[in-house]
């Protein structure tokens, strides 16, 4: 809908790219408000959407997944975003859809953030297949350390510049002009690098449907958090077998995830390593031997561990991973996004702006937060195993 | 006769690669250290198994190989590419089955969606295949029990050969995933694979990626080992057994049935067919001129493995002994690591094998109670040395040697299973619980069965 940013691409580098007959824009934006962009424009565009989409997926060969990329706090992104998703399931069942989130931080500037978001969650819930939830604090941070690598002077000239993970442009930008730049390109690197084995040939691809298939193990458990490393290549090319297993530790350090969590601490249900470049399979071995010890996975998974190997690196590296993992960490995120969706609820703050839509009603909100406490809830299960004494169920008995 | 090679999904291709790959590096290699005549015989065998010739010219694998994934058309053009770049030998062209959409390591989506859905086209070809050939051996397919389309379509496939050729013999190369996974949910996809191929296939041939890893690190001293180094180690052992020999009853020529030969020696019992391989020596090539080896200390050693179910020349236990004679209860007095056979295999290629003393395979001490320690051992020869190696011996034993990680599988499967996880993946696609229990049920009647040997 917001005509003046798809302006400012349609005049930028990749104009070309994107298909003009296959873009749909209105003047104004959705105010922020989940059920103008749901409820309002889905039934407007509704139409124009579907066929837009039958157009392009008449295109394809094979048709294996949709991507949305979308924000959860604002109106647009959020609301119209989630009504996309439904159209999806509806008129194309057997597609996998996968959703790339991008969640609100505690001190987001949207005041309406935690009523969009948990909106959106209980649509997210029932009908992706897949979600990545990404936090703009983490990427945020991610973007300031590597500005201070590059310009700390200790080792900051010996970075190979278009090896930034926040930069396609080969060149690190100041941290005023366009932070959110950098930040969008450490999740485009995101998508790039889950895409790879899709793209390249490798020794084990992973297609998208494995990633789905092998990390979800039910159906509303499918929130992966990611993590992607390096952020960055040293010039100097020494050590590189320890580079390799450094890649590995870091991608499960609290300072790699791409949202506030803290995988190590919490239980994995299940994870999934995608590796590009020169690797082997050897390595990836030798880094799941030593890294499993420290991680906590469910106890019907023991082994829960998904790999895949592309044979060809990103630009400017020599290898990179990916990691998905399946984890318990996610709970504080849905439960602070709990507490600050009640705590307008409760004062019905700002309600009218929704209640006046037509369709919307009480119950949407309070349906809403019951799924989103009844998926906490689930997460809350499967923690209480963690600690607990590993009991396996007896096997089948066969008379002999 | 000829075999017809069904390479499934991408292990079951990438595999399929090396072996004929070897194969055909071994016949065109100089290293035979046999007669001329006798040189030229096999190479005239073991063309005619695999091979056959095209009208352009070249020599083109008999078989097909169905591919799935999205990197389709990358993957299937590099196989041809790289057969063609060495010029040896090529996938005909026409052989191959390929489709878009993977099985997204899910088996029920192999078996029950892309299984039906392109049966048609996969059995023409496969009838192409067959025709071409002067007498059919049988099939011999190749594929990995963990992903979705090697185990899934691999299994429907395999049904469809045996509904379509009741009385051809199958044979299935079986890769085991590593331990530690590759994929999640490979011991559903290994516990479905399995139990439907015990219904549908004549015996399954196993390779473990675990045991193979532990080969290339130990014994080939490989520092970065690589899916290829893998499948190469492999392709070594599967051509240790299908290069071309003869068989102790037979004529003077090579045997011309192997298939059928490896079953009767082998599956004795329908209850019975899981075959395990081990193949000695196994050394970098770069050390090959610098080794020798004698045929008492080779066949010493492999009995050894054979008894104390070790998986390479490295680390073999050799205070395992078989039991006394004269027990009265053979099984309850067996001591605990003994691996007891049903029947075995051992193939001896290369110098002086004529000379070869086999007795201490024959001792009934090795064997069950209910087969006559004669019909329980094979030996197939041949003087002509295979892949470089000088003297080479191979043992494909019908035993328990996959008892413990055949449990091992199961277990964790079921572990799994009762928590229900992952089982919508299964279910949506028409694979139900009451099809798991089945598959369960089945492969704990095989654990049970080799358990009781």
């Amino acid at each position: 809908m917001e005509e003046g940013v798809v302006n400012e691409i349609l005049q930028g580098p990749l104009r070309d790219v994107f298909d003009s007959k296959q873009l749909i824009t209105d003047v104004s934006g959705s105010g922020n408000n989940w059920a103008v962009g749901h409820k309002i424009y889905g039934c407007q565009y509704r139409e124009n959407i579907v066929e837009k989409l039958r157009k392009t997926a008449e295109h394809c060969d094979c048709l294996q997944c949709f991507f949305i990329i979308h924000s959860m706090g604002g109106g647009t992104g959020s609301g119209l975003g989630t009504f996309v998703l439904n159209l999806l399931e509806e008129e194309f069942p057997e597609v996998y859809r996968f959703v790339t989130s991008v969640y609100p931080s505690g001190e987001d500037d949207v005041i309406t953030s935690p009523y969009n978001s948990v909106l959106a969650m209980k649509e997210l819930n029932e009908h992706a297949d897949c979600v990545l939830p990404i936090e703009n604090e983490s990427l945020f941070e991610i973007v300031n350390k590597i500005h201070q690598m590059i310009n700390s002077g200790k080792l900051g000239s010996t970075v190979k510049q278009n090896s930034l993970v926040t930069s396609s442009a080969g060149s690190a930008k100041t941290l005023q002009e366009k932070p959110f730049d950098a930040m969008n390109n450490i999740v485009a690197n995101l998508l790039l690098n889950l895409t790879s084995s899709a793209r390249f040939e490798g020794s084990l691809n992973m297609d998208l449907n494995e990633i789905s298939m092998n990390l979800v193990p039910f159906p509303r458990l499918h929130y992966l958090v990611s993590s992607l490393t390096p952020l960055y290549t040293l010039a100097d090319v020494n050590v590189p077998s320890r580079r390799l297993d450094q890649m590995f530790s870091d991608a499960f350090s609290r300072d790699h995830q791409l949202i506030q969590a803290d995988p190590k601490h919490s239980l994995y249900l299940a994870c999934a390593l995608l590796v590009r470049g020169n690797v082997q399979v050897s390595d990836l071995r030798r880094n799941i031997e030593r890294l499993k010890p420290s991680l906590h996975f469910v106890s019907w998974n023991q082994e829960g561990w998904k790999t895949g190997l592309c044979s060809v690196p990103p630009v400017g590296h020599s290898h990179s991973l990916l990691a998905l993992a399946n984890n318990t960490c996610i709970k504080p995120t849905f439960i602070e996004l709990k507490d600050r969706f009640m705590k307008l609820y409760k004062k019905k703050a700002h309600l009218h702006h929704y209640l006046q839509i037509d369709g919307m009603e009480q119950s949407c909100f309070s349906e809403a937060i019951s799924s989103l406490s009844d998926l906490i809830e689930e997460y809350n299960e499967l923690d209480a195993t963690k600690d607990g004494p590993r009991i396996d169920p007896s096997r089948l008995k066969i008379a002999v | 006769m000829s075999i017809v090679t069904v390479q499934l999904g991408q292990c079951g291709n990438q595999t399929g690669h090396e072996v004929f790959s070897a194969l055909c590096s071994d016949i065109r290699g100089t290293h035979g250290l046999c007669s001329k005549k006798e040189n030229e015989s096999y190479q005239d065998a073991c063309k005619e198994r695999f091979f056959c010739e095209e009208e352009s010219g070249g020599t083109a694998l008999k078989g097909f190989f169905p591919l799935s994934g999205s990197v389709l058309s990358g993957v299937q053009i590099w196989f041809l590419s790289m057969a063609a770049r060495s010029g040896l030998w090529r996938y005909n062209s026409h052989s191959h089955f390929c489709q878009k959409q993977g099985s997204g390591n899910n088996w029920a989506n192999g078996y029950s969606v892309h299984g039906p859905r392109h049966k048609e086209a996969i059995m023409n070809l496969v009838q192409k295949e067959a025709e071409k050939c002067d007498r059919l051996g049988g099939f011999f397919t190749i594929m990995s029990m963990a992903g979705g389309t090697g185990s899934g379509l691999g299994a429907f496939v395999t049904q469809c050969l045996r509904d379509a050729f009741p009385t051809s013999f199958i044979l299935n190369h079986v890769i085991w995933p590593y331990g530690t996974g590759e994929v999640i949910v490979q011991n559903y996809n290994s516990v479905l694979t399995l139990s439907h191929l015990y219904h549908s296939s004549d015996a399954l041939l196993v390779h473990e990626n675990d045991v193979i890893h532990k080969i290339c690190a130990q014994l080939m001293n490989i520092k970065q080992i690589s899916f290829r180094d893998v499948n190469q180690v492999i392709a070594h052992q599967l051509g240790s057994v299908f290069q071309p020999t003869h068989t102790a009853g037979g004529g003077p020529g090579y045997s011309r049935n192997p298939l059928g030969d490896l079953m009767e020696t082998l599956v004795p019992h329908p209850e019975f067919r899981v075959l395990g391989l081990r193949n000695i020596p196994q050394v970098p090539e770069t050390s090959l001129a610098y080794s020798t080896f004698s045929w008492p200390g080779l066949i010493k050693h492999l009995r050894q493995m054979l008894i104390a179910n070790a998986q390479m020349e490295e680390g073999i236990d050799w205070q395992v002994r078989p039991p006394q004679p004269g027990s009265s209860t053979p099984s309850t007095n067996k001591p605990l690591h003994f691996n007891t056979s049903i029947a075995n295999l051992v193939i001896l290629r290369g110098k002086d094998v004529h000379s070869v003393d086999l007795g201490s395979f024959q001792d009934p001490s090795l064997y069950t109670s209910w087969l006559n320690p004669q019909d329980a051992f094979n030996a197939w020869k041949t003087p002509r040395a295979f892949n470089k190696y000088e003297k080479s011996a191979s043992l494909v034993s019908n035993s328990q040697f996959l008892l413990k990680p055949l449990d091992s599988i199961v277990g964790k499967a079921w572990n799994m299973f009762a928590s229900k996880a992952y089982l919508h993946q299964y279910t949506k696609f028409g694979i139900q619980e009451e099809d798991f229990l089945d598959c369960f049920t089945t492969l704990e009647q095989v654990i049970s069965s080799y358990t009781n040997l």
